[in-house]
């Protein structure tokens, strides 16, 4: 048992924290925001020659570091803390999970374009009537010959406007929400038969909804058994929820210490707002509540290769769910009006903070999936 | 970064938990189960199994009586006694006054009064709160005038009243802190005093509190003579050892094993108590309390682990021991809520009332006989050891410097 990070693992978190402190500054944020297309293919070019961390999590045989999911923490970590909208999670994270479990040529072939930065992959996995639930699909994969014909709508596609590759959960068969019968594709994005409404999210990043309309594409862009990738699906979900539990650590470590920054600064009544008593523990109430996100996050990121892999990361996403709530909703009462305004930067981390609460699942979703694998 | 058990580890746990299984007091058993209020001789035999075991202060430097256990196996310690569901051990003398004497006292104080506390032969009580001092504990005003006797010696004369003095019926010695100097600001006279509670002049008066339970008293010091080589540390710098046995009081508070346990047995009391016909662990408004409980609970644990691995990378028990001891108390709380109401109607009869060498059975299920005297009892946590309020101002200060 040991809670101390490796020296490799140090380094990556000093290097990443510097250069983003260094080159991704709120206001260049914010202009790739305004630019319209919500992702800035120089920085993600950087992330790959410059910074080497689109491997962080892959095997050096792939050419990447050797890393796995406390890589994938501490990227997302400072992800959080800078607001990047370049798409790791997705990517890295999601797809490069996909890839990584399940290995063989396609990985071979996609692994290295990842960490050159030339791949990138947008996970259409939600529809519209689904919820949070990874089965209940409607989007179908018929058989058509060696290949597959995609039809179908899936929503709210993070990425999807600028993405290479999607990733894409549909029916091979069994019935709309049956455990059986689920595939998981990777294909291009260019495929005929795919199109999409792209749309800015209120965190600023790029979204799309997509539809398949008799999509052909080849048996070689299936990932795992055909019917049998739920498992796996699950299993990529549960990795994201925990680096993007681990990007909630990085939002909520920045909106406390603005906050706390600010409370010592604004003066009322002839003093510092944080000299009185009712802000300071409200400050020392978000400062557990981020404390207490970060140690269940390490938790889950931990578990993830165990037996308890799915309440782990549940009970995580529960959590720090909560605290996101209570650490921007707050952050925003401290600054007072001016924390309710679009310019300050502590707005658009509640924002991203806000929108992290419901990515893979709500709290109720979470802890309604933690009671059945524990307490049922 | 690894949560496995090394293979050494693995072998630790296999001796503690045999050690456990066949050295745990046999009439100790399920007592915590049940709520019983112990004896002092309950408290003492299992500290006594430890003491000769040498495994009875395990976060004590190996020079003083320590195990010299890595901060792993300390856990595994702390696991597998929660585990086995051992009575916990008093405090006062191995977490309280024992690391003031080894990391403030003389020589001759190291060698007087540690191994009587390492054995169990004396019993410790905290002479810290008054009527006038709880949170504003440096206001208080219990006198200690220093005199030359008739011996020549010198000695201290004390006057005043202290309050809350846990199992002080029981105590061989007391530590005080009381006031040396009136003049200067109220944290700098104060003097650290160990005092033999056979002394004339100390009376020790029970208060009963909402459990029913005797375990807290007043003490009375009327004139109570103490040998100044009784003082720890130099006169008028009493605060310094009363901060430091206040920050190494709450590490351990945070008492995650022991609400592991809790929290398994209000499981268990929920799966045979009925609703509507099913277990009560199906109501899912209980069962949404009970999981976020654990949910708690596991952020609680990985929050202290992470405080145990900065410990043993060289840092000393810091301000971040106020997160522990406020979560660690709320958790605890909220177990003896969820147990008072599991218990359902049986919460209500008072065991108390009923008459010794009473024959009948018991009045409902074992386990509601002390859900709601354990209920009241635990409100003092969120008080004590400094109230969460108090933590908080420490943390507002220490750590995010307001």
């Amino acid at each position: 048992m040991d809670f101390n990070t490796t020296d490799e693992q140090t380094m990556l978190r000093d290097t990443v924290a510097r250069y983003l402190a260094d080159t991704y500054s709120f206001d260049n944020r914010m202009k790739t925001v305004h630019s319209g297309k919500h992702w800035n293919a120089g920085v993600w070019k950087a992330f790959a020659e410059e910074l080497g961390i689109l491997g962080a999590p892959f095997a050096e045989a792939h050419g990447g570091l050797g890393g796995g999911a406390i890589e994938n923490m501490i990227v997302m970590e400072e992800i959080g803390r800078a607001l990047v909208i370049e798409p790791y999670l997705q990517t890295v994270v999601i797809g490069g999970g996909a890839l990584k479990a399940t290995g063989g040529a396609l990985a071979d072939a996609v692994i290295p374009e990842i960490i050159a930065g030339n791949v990138i992959i947008a996970f259409a996995y939600a529809e519209p009537q689904g919820r949070y639930n990874l089965a209940d699909l409607r989007t179908t994969a018929k058989q058509d010959g060696a290949g597959y014909i995609l039809n179908g709508h899936k929503s709210v596609v993070y990425s999807g406007s600028y993405a290479t590759h999607l990733l894409v959960t549909a029916r091979t068969g069994g019935a709309q929400r049956d455990a059986g019968g689920v595939s998981l594709f990777l294909i291009p994005a260019d495929t005929k038969g795919i199109t999409r409404r792209d749309y800015p999210t209120v965190d600023g990043s790029a979204a799309s909804e997509i539809y398949f309309e008799n999509a052909a594409i080849g048996a070689e862009h299936r990932i795992g058994a055909e019917g049998e990738a739920l498992p796996l699906i699950e299993r990529i979900v549960d990795e994201g929820t925990a680096a993007i539990c681990a990007e909630a650590c990085g939002v909520a470590r920045v909106l406390h210490a603005t906050t706390l920054d600010y409370a010592k600064q604004r003066k009322q009544f002839g003093k510092a707002i944080g000299e009185f008593q009712v802000i300071q523990h409200r400050l020392v109430d978000m400062f557990m509540e981020v404390e207490q996100a970060v140690s269940i996050t390490l938790m889950a990121t931990l578990k993830l290769d165990s037996a308890e892999r799915a309440s782990a990361v549940s009970a995580a996403k529960s959590k720090v769910g909560k605290a996101l709530k209570f650490t921007g909703q707050n952050a925003v009462q401290i600054h007072g009006g001016i924390g309710i305004s679009n310019e300050l930067a502590v707005g658009h981390y509640f924002k991203r903070a806000t929108m992290i609460e419901s990515q893979f699942g709500s709290v109720d979703h979470h802890l309604r999936r933690y009671e059945r694998l524990v307490i049922d | 970064m690894d949560l496995n058990f090394s293979a050494e580890d693995i072998a630790f746990r296999d001796e503690v938990r045999a050690f456990i299984k066949d050295s745990y007091p046999a009439a100790l058993n399920g007592k915590i189960d049940e709520g019983e209020e112990l004896s002092k001789d309950d408290f003492l035999s299992w500290h006594r199994v430890l003491a000769a075991k040498g495994w009875i202060a395990p976060a004590w430097p190996k020079q003083y009586g320590g195990t010299g256990w890595t901060s792993v196996q300390r856990y595994i310690w702390s696991e597998e006694t929660a585990r086995a569901d051992a009575i916990r051990l008093m405090p006062f003398g191995l977490s309280m006054v024992g690391p003031v004497i080894y990391t403030f006292g003389t020589p001759e104080q190291k060698a007087r009064f540690l191994p009587r506390i390492l054995s169990g032969d004396d019993w410790w009580c905290q002479g810290y709160s008054e009527p006038g001092a709880g949170s504003d504990l440096a206001n208080l005003r219990t006198k200690a005038e220093r005199f030359t006797g008739d011996d020549g010696k010198e000695y201290y004369r004390v006057n005043g009243q202290k309050t809350w003095t846990t199992l002080a019926q029981h105590a061989d010695w007391g530590f005080f802190l009381v006031r040396t100097n009136s003049e200067v600001k109220a944290q700098e006279g104060i003097s650290f005093l160990l005092i033999d509670m056979k002394t004339p002049g100390i009376t020790v008066r029970p208060i009963i509190t909402l459990g029913g339970e005797h375990e807290v008293n007043e003490v009375w010091l009327e004139d109570v003579i103490v040998p100044v080589e009784n003082r720890v540390y130099e006169e008028n710098k009493g605060w310094t050892c009363a901060k430091f046995l206040l920050a190494h009081e709450r590490t351990g508070i945070a008492g995650v094993a022991a609400s592991k346990r809790g929290v398994e047995r209000i499981k268990s009391i929920a799966r045979t108590e009925l609703d509507e016909g099913e277990i009560l662990l199906k109501n899912p408004f209980f069962k949404r309390k009970v999981a976020e409980l654990e949910v708690d609970l596991s952020a609680l644990e990985y929050t202290e682990l992470r405080t145990l691995a900065g410990e043993s990378s060289g840092k000393g028990p810091g301000p971040e021991s106020s997160l522990l001891k406020i979560k660690g108390t709320e958790i605890q709380q909220r177990i003896t809520e969820l147990a008072l109401e599991a218990a359902g109607h049986y919460g209500a009869p008072y065991y108390r009332g009923f008459g010794e060498g009473d024959n009948e059975h018991p009045i409902g299920p074992d386990y509601s006989h002390r859900v709601a005297p354990t209920y009241f009892n635990m409100r003092k946590t969120s008080i004590y050891g400094g109230s969460n309020e108090i933590q908080r101002n420490i943390i507002a200060k220490m750590v995010l410097g307001l």
